[in-house]
């Protein structure tokens, strides 16, 4: 039996590096020895996309995207398909899911500095999964055709029309392809949803993890346990990933069900958080639901739009651009970078009085998503992991992550009364966060790093 | 096009707090119990022989409502069927609905998932605040609903309400409580088990596989219990030689 197995596995070997990926990815990476709770959420994010996979195969092998039948096709899968119920249930829960790993695993880069050199790329790469993750769940979240499905469309994508010099209402006319959010919408979101953003997105999972494994995990401590090798040439705080990793991946991914399984099966709708109540409504194009309102992983970013108003403009964000320019003149060295600095700055104040403050939302939302990705160089910290940093970045990111959340709350709550001011408040620190770390990572008395990992 | 975008900027920012039927009127709380099969087949009647014959349940399949219920075909068939042929149909409206819209003025709506999208609470505080007022076209208002089109079907059961009007210091006038005017064949305590069971009855009709779920994964969730600590076992006699 084994010389057969041995055998096929030789004819294997000489066509195709089968041996040599096995060893490379899994029995021979080396990661380092100290990694903890929060390193579980990457291969977690990745068990969420295999499940979303899986059920949305079942779930498209039913579903009708078709204006007139997509509604009564969910609830032919929720009562007439065996098991259609568990899932939708799946794939509905797992969308909140992954957005729940996805956001844990971004806080643990923050928190232990893995965007940090030479991790930069591996960063990006990231992003640009989080954006597609993002596209993925918009598109998704109209093929139910409920109200809510309905009305966030339309809302979302006529923010396009922002967009001035005329091309915002092409834009928008072009994604829809109609005036309004139709069955050509429909369909062409069914079209992405199903095929073209997981083609992207299992692509650059892909990219995401070779580029992990040319650069080797960053971990809790923020040391490079490449630059400590034993005589073998090993990784002296480095142990294999297969079987180690593995197994211990194995019981996150059973703490992780037991969670997923407590919502699919006791709380689907987790009280309106993870299914709407107005999306168990067809969709109407002559009743708006009462509250337009994002799922809640977009509520954030909604509310960075929604708190930008002409008063936002002119109080809020003219004298951001102004400090953030002074501070920055004061700050650099090189001339050249000054004059830069000034002239940025500049544009910016002309371009706040020239444009509609409902394209500074647009703009803010876009930020609120995209200034992550310059986190590789806005932390000019000496360490990398927040076990020794300061005061000042450790309080910073209890701020924002306070922020975060206050944020989410208030995207679905109305915006009318103080809630507007709170979202004022949350949007300038939340882009303080980002525009002030060059500072406060500089300034921020570090502890020394240690030689090898701590545990 | 801009006209568009500013309305659409308008709800945006500004949402509207108050829609058809929804806005600031206290739900009363309602027992659901879907083990009660007893419960589920009286609202069942209710719900065939009376919604239904406005509203569909469209999503719905007679047989299945029979199968999940403990009610058998031959059953179904004879009792139930009053807009289908098959006990394998939808359950649509017996009432056209181009008829109905030219009577009420507005077509009902469907009702296979009015639990899920309006709560029970909803739906069992709707069906038992319906009162006179000769002003509406119906003759029926709604403190739930205000000037809901459809007229309060079960006020043979019921009785006729009228409303105890209060002004706040305000000056408004808030409904503060119903009083019996002519009495139904019901007692008050009758009528609202009745809709109790209706209410429990609508919140399976809004999601069947309710009956089930809950049993399944009370043991998924103990094998992954289980595997969890296998898989905890595992891990801790690999890292053993982690030091």
């Amino acid at each position: 039996m084994q010389k057969v197995f041995d055998a096929m596995l030789g004819w294997v070997d000489a066509r195709f590096p089968l041996i040599k990926t096995w060893e490379e990815h899994l029995s021979k990476y080396y990661a380092p020895k100290n990694f903890n709770f929060w390193y579980y959420f990457g291969s977690l994010a990745l068990l969420v996309l295999v499940i979303q996979i899986v059920s949305g195969i079942f779930l498209t092998m039913h579903y009708k995207p078709d204006t007139q039948l997509a509604f009564a096709s969910v609830e032919y899968i929720m009562r007439d398909v065996p098991w259609g119920w568990l899932m939708r249930y799946l794939h509905s829960t797992g969308a909140s899911f992954f957005f729940i790993t996805v956001y844990l695993h971004m806080l643990r880069g923050i928190m232990y500095g893995s965007y940090r050199g030479p991790r930069e790329l591996l960063w990006l790469i990231g992003m640009a999964i989080f954006i597609a993750l993002m596209a993925e769940a918009f598109m998704g979240y109209l093929l139910p055709w409920g109200n809510m499905s309905y009305w966030g469309a339309q809302v979302i994508i006529s923010l396009f029309s922002a967009i001035p010099f005329g091309i915002g209402d092409i834009l928008s006319e072009w994604i829809r392809g109609d005036f309004v959010v139709s069955d050509a919408t429909l369909n062409r979101f069914f079209a992405f949803h199903v095929i073209a953003v997981p083609l992207a997105l299992c692509g650059l999972v892909f990219v995401h993890i070779v580029a992990l494994h040319k650069v080797g995990s960053n971990n809790p401590d923020g040391i490079e346990i490449k630059k400590n090798k034993g005589p073998d040439g090993l990784p002296v705080d480095g142990i294999p990933f297969h079987p180690y990793y593995t197994v211990k991946d194995i019981v996150g991914v059973a703490g992780f069900l037991i969670i997923f399984a407590a919502v699919i099966f006791f709380a689907p709708e987790l009280g309106g958080w993870f299914l709407e109540h107005d999306n168990f409504t067809p969709a109407n194009i002559l009743q708006t639901p009462p509250e337009i309102v994002p799922l809640w992983y977009f509520t954030p970013y909604y509310s960075l739009l929604r708190a930008t108003t002409e008063e936002m403009v002119t109080k809020g964000l003219l004298p951001l651009t102004i400090v953030m320019t002074i501070l920055t003149v004061i700050s650099v060295r090189n001339v050249l970078a000054k004059m830069a600095a000034v002239g940025i700055g500049s544009v910016v104040v002309v371009c706040l009085f020239i444009f509609e403050a409902k394209l500074w939302g647009v703009i803010l939302m876009g930020l609120g998503v995209g200034l992550f990705a310059f986190l590789p160089w806005l932390d000019m910290s000496p360490v990398k992991s927040i076990r020794y940093k300061g005061w000042m970045f450790k309080t910073a990111l209890i701020i924002f992550c306070i922020d975060f959340l206050v944020l989410g709350w208030l995207g679905t709550q109305p915006a009318s009364g103080p809630n507007v001011i709170l979202a004022q408040i949350g949007t300038i620190l939340y882009l303080l966060f980002f525009f002030l770390m060059p500072w406060y990572t500089t300034f921020d008395k570090t502890k020394p790093v240690p030689e090898r990992v701590t545990q | 096009m801009k006209k568009k975008l500013i309305t659409i900027f308008a709800i945006l920012l500004f949402p509207l707090t108050v829609a058809a039927g929804g806005g600031g009127v206290a739900l009363d709380p309602v027992n659901i119990n879907l083990n009660d099969k007893e419960s589920l087949q009286k609202g069942a009647r209710t719900f065939v022989n009376y919604c239904l014959s406005c509203h569909s349940a469209g999503y719905m399949r007679y047989n299945r409502m029979g199968q999940d219920l403990g009610i058998s075909e031959e059953l179904v068939a004879e009792n139930l069927l009053f807009a289908a042929e098959k006990t394998g149909d939808l359950m649509k409206a017996v009432m056209p609905a181009a008829d109905a819209k030219k009577w009420f003025g507005t077509a009902p709506p469907d009702l296979t998932l009015t639990a899920r999208s309006r709560g029970p609470k909803w739906i069992y505080t709707y069906m038992r605040s319906f009162y006179r007022d000769e002003s509406a076209p119906s003759g029926w208002n709604n403190k739930v609903f205000a000037h809901v089109a459809m007229p309060h079907v079960l006020y043979e059961w019921q009785g006729e309400q009228r409303p105890i009007i209060e002004k706040d210091s305000h000056g408004v006038e808030h409904i503060t409580g119903f009083e019996i005017a002519k009495a139904g064949t019901m007692t008050e305590k009758e009528y609202n088990e009745a809709m109790r069971d209706l209410t429990n009855f609508m919140v399976y009709l809004a999601e069947p596989a309710k009956l089930v779920r809950y049993k399944i994964g009370l043991y998924v969730i103990l094998f992954l219990i289980i595997f969890m600590v296998a898989a905890y076992m595992l891990k801790k006699e690999y890292w053993k030689d982690v030091h």
